[in-house]
């Protein structure tokens, strides 16, 4: 051990250093969160070079989906777990930050009630239930967006990885997880708007969530947020953990047997993955404007699980890129033939595990090595 | 002592019923409460009296009277039509029950012609004519030739019971017994006369139980304490609904404190038997959440079934599965749609069909997808996912996002009634003896057929039985296609039981592939208990929690039973346990 030189005495500088994907990712990053308000602000609506107000709602929302994609590149891809209920803690993030945003509505909802939401005087509640409270503060669902998921993580892992469930069956049970939480949330009684879930929000932080202004900050702080959930993700894979994490995934009884508390390593990137996936939800909501109990759906966790495999999986950048196009071909397909999405979607699912395991980012680096193995002569 | 004898005789059939899974023949018997009497009773009302006081139907006086009754029936008022129909009753006259049934039915008139009283059956426009003490067919006539005989409620309670007396003594049990429950329906000196009568030579079980309950709940109102106890204590047993409340009234206070029955002996005798009741009640109505947990049970056996092939033998984690099913049940609507004449048929002919249609998918999707990604459990269950997806887009395509509307042949509608506490409708038995065979049967093709025998060795262990000359790539197709073609068959199934959509898989696949895993992957018999003590569970919380709650909790205790037992209830052991 002490002949191996140690990587990650440069920390994540050298890991960007080596991650030549990862800095292609930064620079685009930083390319459009420049260039989105320029266009969208300043150039007028008429020039062609206008960027619309949907297109930065779209891009936002996908950034949010990247990052959702990253948190499950970072357990999948790194640690081998695969969680097919990733979508329930970025719908309790999603849902978090939509308590917050129902109580700020205040006396504009349709029934101008000043405490209770509209869902709860519809459904003749007289006061407001008692894990409603605290939601009219900010700080307070800041926190909720990250304790939610992450309590829920920190429980269900500690549960799973203790008794060393893995593999198929992990999938199976967070499987199981999110339709439960989905079939409660569904619920009126729950008190989370049962199937209609959150929607008509007004403001955030005082700020009109239909100003211009207000959108474009959220997008702003979206695009700061995936591009830190990127560094962080890197930064811990690069990290002396993270090559414990990556020993887990490659061969998970020799890393106990030479003394890694396999379960603590885990669990802890089982956490952190989830509390990404709620911040990634907190994001999404405001943006979007509605947040209902179909996010808990296991179709939806499984496909950013597709996001993750198209992309290219134990790359972190391959996971941007992979929730990217499908998620741009999803709003391609379903605006121009809706029918053939699902068609489309089924087909990449069977065909990039058959032909592409490595997702495109894997694919591509295989073309640029044999493009360098032809030219060995000049190096 | 007969009380316990009679429901555990109940018990009985109903243990021989699930452990025979084959037994509505049984469970037939035992609801019209043994063999039905053998009685060639003669058609009279009071039968059983002896020949020589039974008044003779063709006797000459008798016929007159009723002549001279049915000439006065069209212009008596309607207090007076009650007293004619008693009259009638009287008479004793088969005859009578006809003009009886007529009158109810408001086919009785009179001819304005010649006053004849006549029954009409509606031909066409014009009614067909016969005549009502005779019998003679009278050609036809316009309706307004005629004036209807007209009843109201009250006599048509009065003529229900008065038809109720002459099918007393019909040799048809069921009859007797539906009879008897009319009869009841409002007791008077007369039809307690008529049944204690009949009690003295009723021979059917069931029957005499229903006139002893009646008889009793008269006798409730008797001014004689020691009656009244006498009835309470024979009441003990019912679980009729009536008897339940008149012994609860019995025990109410009025306001000025006193008791709706006065005498204490009878209250505590009142007390003591709606304690037995509600012990009775209690244990049918367990037995009815037992029953309906195990359709429910059946239910997730039937999704789970195939998969315990797929996934729990050859450990292909087969998201499509639940399309498999889907796929079934789209076949048995096809099957409907050719044969429209033959519903019954059409279920019977969709089984084999659903089989081969969904059996070759199955053999399709192996060959050209999952046989690609052997050991690579994650990325089968993606790219089957995927499959899932293109399949229920498919179906959209071809038939209609709609459901699909498939008919339930008529001896699958309805339901069986034990008793007045317990009843069963026969999809859910069906349901649960139809899993019970399939279960069977795959058993059967897994533990004695070569391509079981095969099917076993490639699993445990692939390079070995190669090696023995097992050709393990025709045997993964095959065992691919009997688990999808099992699961086309538990759609056909299913289409009796839900909505036939193209989300039908969908709701299946997450509870199926928890079952299996609950039973313990590789282990048929893990997955028959486990699905059913599931749908047992479910069906025990729903009274307290409500189904979306009680399937929350189902979910959440396999979530943590995994936790506590990663392999199931019944683990495979030994090598076949490392795949």
């Amino acid at each position: 051990m002490g002949a191996t030189p140690r990587r990650e005495a440069g920390g994540l500088r050298a890991a960007l250093h080596a991650d030549r994907g990862g800095r292609i990712f930064l620079a685009l990053l930083a390319a459009v969160a420049v260039l989105a308000p320029l266009l969208n602000l300043l150039v007028p609506a008429s020039s062609a070079l206008h960027l619309s107000s949907y297109t930065v709602t779209l891009l936002g929302k996908y950034m949010t989906y990247a990052m959702l994609a990253i948190a499950v590149d970072l357990i999948w891809g790194y640690c081998g777990i695969l969680s097919l209920g990733h979508g329930a803690f970025f719908a309790l993030g999603g849902y978090a930050m939509g308590m917050y945003l129902m109580r700020q509505i205040g006396t504009r909802g349709v029934y101008g009630d000043p405490v209770l939401p509209d869902f709860m005087v519809f459904l003749n509640w007289k006061e407001l239930p008692w894990f409603w409270h605290g939601f009219d503060v900010f700080a307070f669902a800041a926190l909720m967006v990250v304790l939610a998921p992450g309590l829920l993580a920190l429980v269900f892992g500690f549960l799973a990885f203790r008794s060393r469930v893995s593999g198929v069956y992990l999938s199976i049970i967070t499987q199981a997880l999110t339709y439960a939480l989905m079939l409660a949330f569904f619920r009126n009684d729950m008190g989370f708007g049962g199937n209609n879930g959150f929607t008509d929000f007004k403001d955030l932080l005082g700020f009109s969530l239909q100003a211009p202004g207000t959108r474009m900050t959220l997008f702003l702080g979206t695009a700061l947020a995936l591009g830190g959930s990127y560094l962080l993700c890197r930064y811990v894979v690069s990290s002396r953990a993270g090559r414990v994490i990556q020993a887990v995934r490659d061969a998970e009884s020799r890393a106990r047997f030479i003394g890694y508390r396999v379960e603590s390593y885990k669990l802890w990137v089982f956490v952190f993955s989830a509390v990404l996936a709620g911040i990634a939800g907190a994001l999404y909501v405001p943006q979007i404007g509605i947040i209902n109990p179909s996010e808990f759906s296991p179709a939806n966790s499984i496909e950013i699980v597709i996001w993750v495999a198209i992309g290219g999986r134990g790359t972190l950048y391959g996971a941007v890129v992979g929730a990217l196009l499908v998620n741009y071909a999803k709003t391609y397909f379903t605006a121009a033939l809706p029918s053939m999405w699902l068609y489309a979607l089924g087909a990449l699912f069977v065909l990039v595990p058959l032909l592409l395991p490595q997702g495109v980012v894997g694919a591509l680096g295989q073309l640029r090595r044999r493009a360098d193995a032809r030219r060995p002569a000049a190096a | 002592m007969m009380r316990w004898l009679r429901h555990c005789a109940v018990l009985g059939c109903l243990a021989g019923l699930v452990a025979a899974a084959a037994g509505t023949a049984v469970a037939g018997t035992a609801a019209a409460g043994g063999a039905p009497g053998a009685q060639p009773a003669p058609v009279s009302p009071g039968a059983g009296q002896p020949a020589a006081e039974r008044p003779v139907a063709d006797e000459p006086v008798a016929d007159e009277r009723l002549q001279q009754l049915l000439a006065q029936l069209p212009q008596a008022s309607y207090a007076d039509k009650r007293a004619l129909i008693r009259q009638f009753i009287a008479l004793h006259d088969p005859r009578v029950r006809a003009i009886l049934g007529a009158m109810l039915e408001e086919n009785l008139y009179e001819r304005s012609a010649d006053q004849r009283v006549v029954i009409g059956a509606a031909d066409g426009d014009n009614l067909r004519l016969t005549d009502a003490l005779t019998g003679a067919a009278l050609g036809t006539a316009a309706p307004d030739a005629l004036g209807r005989i007209g009843i109201n409620n009250q006599l048509r309670k009065a003529l229900r019971v008065g038809m109720a007396q002459f099918d007393l003594s019909s040799p048809d049990a069921a009859v007797r017994l539906a009879a008897v429950r009319e009869m009841l329906r409002a007791v008077d000196e007369d039809s307690i006369a008529v049944l204690r009568e009949r009690l003295a030579h009723e021979s059917n079980a069931a029957v005499k139980r229903a006139i002893g309950e009646g008889l009793a709940l008269a006798d409730l109102d008797s001014s004689d304490a020691r009656t009244r106890l006498a009835a309470v204590e024979t009441l003990a047993g019912s679980l009729n609904t009536d008897v339940y409340n008149r012994l609860s009234a019995m025990l109410e206070r009025s306001a000025d404190g006193g008791y709706a029955e006065p005498d204490a002996r009878v209250r505590a005798a009142a007390q003591a038997s709606i304690r037995s009741i509600n012990r009775w009640r209690n244990l049918y109505s367990a037995i009815q959440t037992l029953m309906f947990g195990l359709s429910q049970g059946s239910v997730l056996v039937l999704a789970a079934i195939g998969l315990a092939i797929t996934f729990g033998v050859m450990g292909v984690i087969n998201m499509a599965h639940g399309e498999l099913m889907m796929l079934g049940a789209y076949t048995t609507y096809v099957v409907q749609l050719l044969m429209p004449q033959h519903i019954g048929a059409s279920i019977v002919i969709a089984i084999p069909a659903a089989f081969l249609v969904s059996g070759l998918a199955g053999v399709a999707i192996e060959r050209g997808i999952v046989r690609h990604l052997y050991g690579r459990p994650l990325e089968t269950l993606l790219a089957t996912f995927g499959l899932s997806l293109v399949l229920q887009q498919a179906v959209r395509d071809l038939f209609s996002a709609n459901n699909r509307p498939v008919q339930s042949p008529p001896w699958l509608s309805g339901e069986l009634q034990i008793n007045e506490a317990l009843s069963l409708t026969y999809n859910r038995l069906y349901t649960i003896v139809f899993t019970f065979m399939l279960f069977l049967l795959l058993l059967a093709v897994l533990k004695r057929t070569r391509l079981g025998l095969e099917v076993r060795a490639v699993s445990q262990n692939r390079a070995m039985a190669k090696a023995m000359g097992v050709r393990t790539e025709w045997v993964d197709a095959l065992t691919f296609g009997l688990g999808s073609g099992i699961a086309g068959v538990a759609g056909v199934a299913l289409s009796q039981l839900t909505n036939v959509g193209p989300n039908l898989g969908q709701s299946y696949i997450v509870d199926s592939f928890m079952v299996v895993v609950f039973g313990g992957v590789g282990n048929l018999w893990g997955t028959e208990l486990g699905g059913n003590a599931l749908g047992i569970v479910n069906k025990l919380l729903e009274p307290y929690s409500g189904a979306v709650l009680a399937k929350i909790f189902v979910l959440v205790f396999l979530i943590l039973f995994i936790q506590r037992r990663p392999r199931g209830m019944f683990p495979q052991k030994g090598r076949a346990a490392d795949g």
